[in-house]
């Protein structure tokens, strides 16, 4: 089986992707929640009654809250989104709520403050860069009895980075489609896509550091093609059989608040398991050969 | 296969043994059997988290400056004062923690109506003594002060400007109080509340009132003046009585404020999360079913596809479950909805673990080595795959669990917390009991057919 020989149709058919969800982010923003904007989010149900969303925006404009955006749910709920309330300001919210519309119950209600979003967002941003970085650092050491063993630790970047790109990809698509949103749980699931990245990255990358010490006369590629193929079945099995199985159960039955998180954390490790394959050893290989000497050159006469 | 494999398995057993009693099991519990006392007692019901049984969440932060220091004392001063308040509430079962420098996150499950928590955590109960000079304030008007303003140290009372309401200068607050009491003062008729103060106040009280004799104290309660005596000597001694016009009953309740709600600093709420109680019970049955869905899909395709390994796998993997649980209940993890994800992620991993070792199996039995050989390359060409992968997640844990400790981000660092143990149990799992279980089942079923045996 020869994948390494198909490496350039891989990489596009990630940057069409990606591509994809930037044009999205480009065009409507990135769709991040209150836990990082901060704001309210206020989830109610009316218990006989199913009003217009214009009636709820009355409502909000009658009291002065500002930012009013209305959402109705699958369930049949309301969710309303404003800027940050205090609790005085979520009760006239409710009571007016009931007396203009009718018996109202709060499903959920999240009241981030501005202060919080913004260091949320930073530290967030802090939290991703030094758990990657640490990762990466760690794999450098970790191959350090191989020849250029950096530079398994920038692949491993680069594959990660082409994971969090294709996540942040599909979050856009995702925010189009279904109203998906960047909170605090997309930030759990990113984390975990990142670290389940490396250890598929390093298990191939493991299998190419066995197999240079065995095979030294072989080329560099056919080395990084066979360990490819060594270990396909293995990352077959674990992430599509295992971890998907999981992850699609809890996408598919699992409550709503989790049904996102679920399917982020299901394209993320997809994507992880692809990009060791289809990314990561490959530019091993286009590194080796120096490959982009030749990109901008016309193909020679066959 | 390997030496010593009775008492691996007996080891196996006993862990798997006391992992199953406390899990079946709500409260751990050792008495001396001489006099019956109490040895030991641990309660292990599982515990929910809010996202699962409903309830109300709130962050809050101290309303000071950034650039004011908070010491990790006042913090936890601050943290056991609210908690004191809202148990009083007779609320059950409420957590309530320091998260980082300047933020402390409350949990109040099953709570539905924020408002009674709130009011009572919001009334900060900030108990300043401010410098009036010659002014004498009514009892009951709002005073401004310039405590968490600024550190200035301008003399008293600082006017900007006519329109503006003068600040006087605060000169400490109820942080370097000690004790309180209510006593009747001299005649009998009125109440009155007698106060002593750390070593600290003592001191600052002593000199002030050395300094101002004749001039006015004012007590201000939130900035709302209780009371404005003048200073008639220097109080040396740190202990001093509050008077007004107060009967037995306000006098203790101001007491009582004084001394559960004398929080050392102000604090503001800047994050409230309610979670109705159906949207929880929903989000909690769902996953189960999910989880089991999922687990028996894994379990099924184990045993097909991997034979007399998977088998022995999936039973490793069950007992994974069981003792992953007797150390959450231990420990008193709390159950969240990521925690379940995270739950999920290190039975991946574990499974993983399994996988890589049964592939390197399956490949050495291929190549035409002994069962002997095949085993035993298995484990050690695996490992360091297995070593560098979990390590790579122990990190991510880390980083995670950081990040949710400092922000109160409850469902961050449930995540992290469930995945980190989870990773290291299910090292456990793969590399000690599969491994012994593997080695038993191949002594005593003793294949040859590899194909049946082995899927090969």
């Amino acid at each position: 089986m020869n994948i390494l020989g198909k490496r350039y149709y891989f990489f596009g058919l990630s940057l069409l992707f990606i591509l994809i969800g930037l044009a999205i982010i480009l065009f409507r923003g990135i769709p991040l929640s209150i836990d990082f904007t901060g704001g309210s989010l206020l989830e109610v149900r009316f218990a006989d009654q199913s009003p217009e969303t214009g009636q709820i925006y009355e409502v909000y404009d009658g009291l002065g809250v500002e930012d009013v955006q209305v959402q109705t749910s699958e369930t049949g709920s309301y969710i309303i989104r404003s800027r940050f309330l205090e609790n005085a300001d979520r009760d006239a919210v409710l009571a007016a709520l009931g007396e203009t519309i009718g018996a109202v119950d709060v499903v959920r209600f999240d009241s981030v403050g501005p202060s919080i979003g913004e260091q949320v967002t930073s530290r967030g941003t802090l939290a991703v860069v030094v758990s990657s970085l640490l990762v990466v650092l760690f794999i450098a050491w970790s191959f350090r009895g191989v020849t250029h063993a950096f530079r398994y630790g920038i692949c491993a970047i680069l594959a990660m980075v082409h994971d969090v790109a294709i996540i942040f990809s599909a979050t856009a698509i995702g925010s189009m489609l279904w109203g998906w949103e960047i909170d605090s749980l997309f930030l759990t699931a990113l984390l975990t896509v990142i670290g389940f990245s490396m250890q598929d990255t390093i298990v191939v990358f493991d299998r190419i550091r066995e197999n240079s010490s065995i095979h030294r006369r072989l080329d560099f590629e056919t080395l990084v093609n066979h360990s490819i193929v060594q270990t396909l079945q293995r990352s077959i099995n674990t992430q599509l059989m295992t971890v998907e199985f999981l992850l699609l159960a809890l996408a598919m039955f699992g409550g709503v608040t989790l049904r996102e998180f679920a399917g982020i954390l299901l394209i993320g490790l997809l994507s992880g398991t692809y990009s060791s394959i289809f990314i990561a050893a490959p530019i091993l290989v286009l590194w080796e050969n120096r490959e982009w000497r030749t990109w901008f050159r016309k193909p020679a006469a066959a | 296969m390997i030496r010593n494999i009775i008492h691996r398995i007996i080891l196996i057993l006993v862990i798997v043994g006391l992992a199953l009693w406390v899990d079946l099991s709500d409260e751990i519990k050792f008495t001396n059997p001489r006099d019956g006392s109490i040895l030991f007692q641990l309660n292990t019901t599982a515990r929910l988290g809010l996202d699962l049984q409903g309830g109300l969440q709130v962050l809050l932060e101290a309303d000071l400056p950034e650039t004011t220091r908070i010491t990790a004392d006042e913090m936890e001063t601050a943290r056991s004062i609210v908690e004191n308040r809202t148990n009083a509430l007779g609320v059950s079962d409420n957590k309530i923690q320091v998260a980082g420098d300047r933020r402390i996150v409350g949990e109040f499950p099953g709570v539905e109506d924020s408002d009674a928590i709130l009011d009572i955590i919001q009334q900060t109960g900030l108990l300043e003594f401010v410098d009036t000079g010659d002014f004498r304030p009514e009892e009951g008007s709002i005073l401004q002060t310039d405590y968490g303003v600024d550190s200035s140290t301008g003399a008293s009372p600082a006017t900007n400007g006519e329109s503006e309401q003068p600040v006087y200068h605060t000169i400490m607050t109820g942080k370097d109080l000690r004790s309180v009491a209510v006593s009747p003062d001299a005649l009998g008729t009125n109440y009155a509340i007698d106060f002593t103060l750390t070593a600290e106040g003592a001191k600052i009280f002593g000199d002030h009132t050395a300094a101002n004799i004749g001039k006015i104290l004012t007590i201000t309660l939130d900035k709302r003046v209780i009371s404005a005596p003048s200073i008639n000597s220097a109080i040396p001694d740190g202990a001093g009585q509050i008077t007004g016009s107060f009967t037995s009953e306000s006098a203790n309740a101001l007491a009582v404020q004084l001394k559960y709600g004398s929080l050392p600093i102000p604090l503001k709420v800047v994050e409230t999360r309610i979670i109705g109680p159906t949207l929880g019970a929903d989000s909690l049955q769902r996953s189960l079913v999910a989880g089991m869905i999922g687990f028996a899909i894994v379990l099924l395709f184990m045993g097909i596809y991997y034979r007399l390994p998977g088998i022995t796998a999936n039973i490793s993997i069950l007992m994974y479950a069981v003792i992953l649980f007797a150390v959450f209940k231990l420990i008193g993890v709390t159950m969240t909805l990521p925690g379940i994800a995270g739950i999920m992620l290190s039975t991946g991993s574990a499974l993983d673990a399994n996988i890589l070792v049964f592939e390197r199996f399956k490949e050495e039995l291929r190549a035409g080595r002994t069962m002997r050989q095949a085993f035993g390359q298995a484990w050690s060409r695996a490992w360091p795959s297995i070593r560098d992968s979990n390590i790579a997640a122990v990190i991510t844990a880390l980083i995670l669990l950081w990040f949710g400790s400092a922000f109160g981000a409850t469902i961050v660092k449930g995540f992290s917390i469930t995945l980190l143990i989870g990773v290291g149990i299910s090292l456990f799992s793969s590399l000690f009991i599969t491994h012994s279980l593997l080695a038993l089942a191949l002594d005593v079923f003793k294949p040859k057919n590899l194909e049946r045996w082995f899927g090969i």
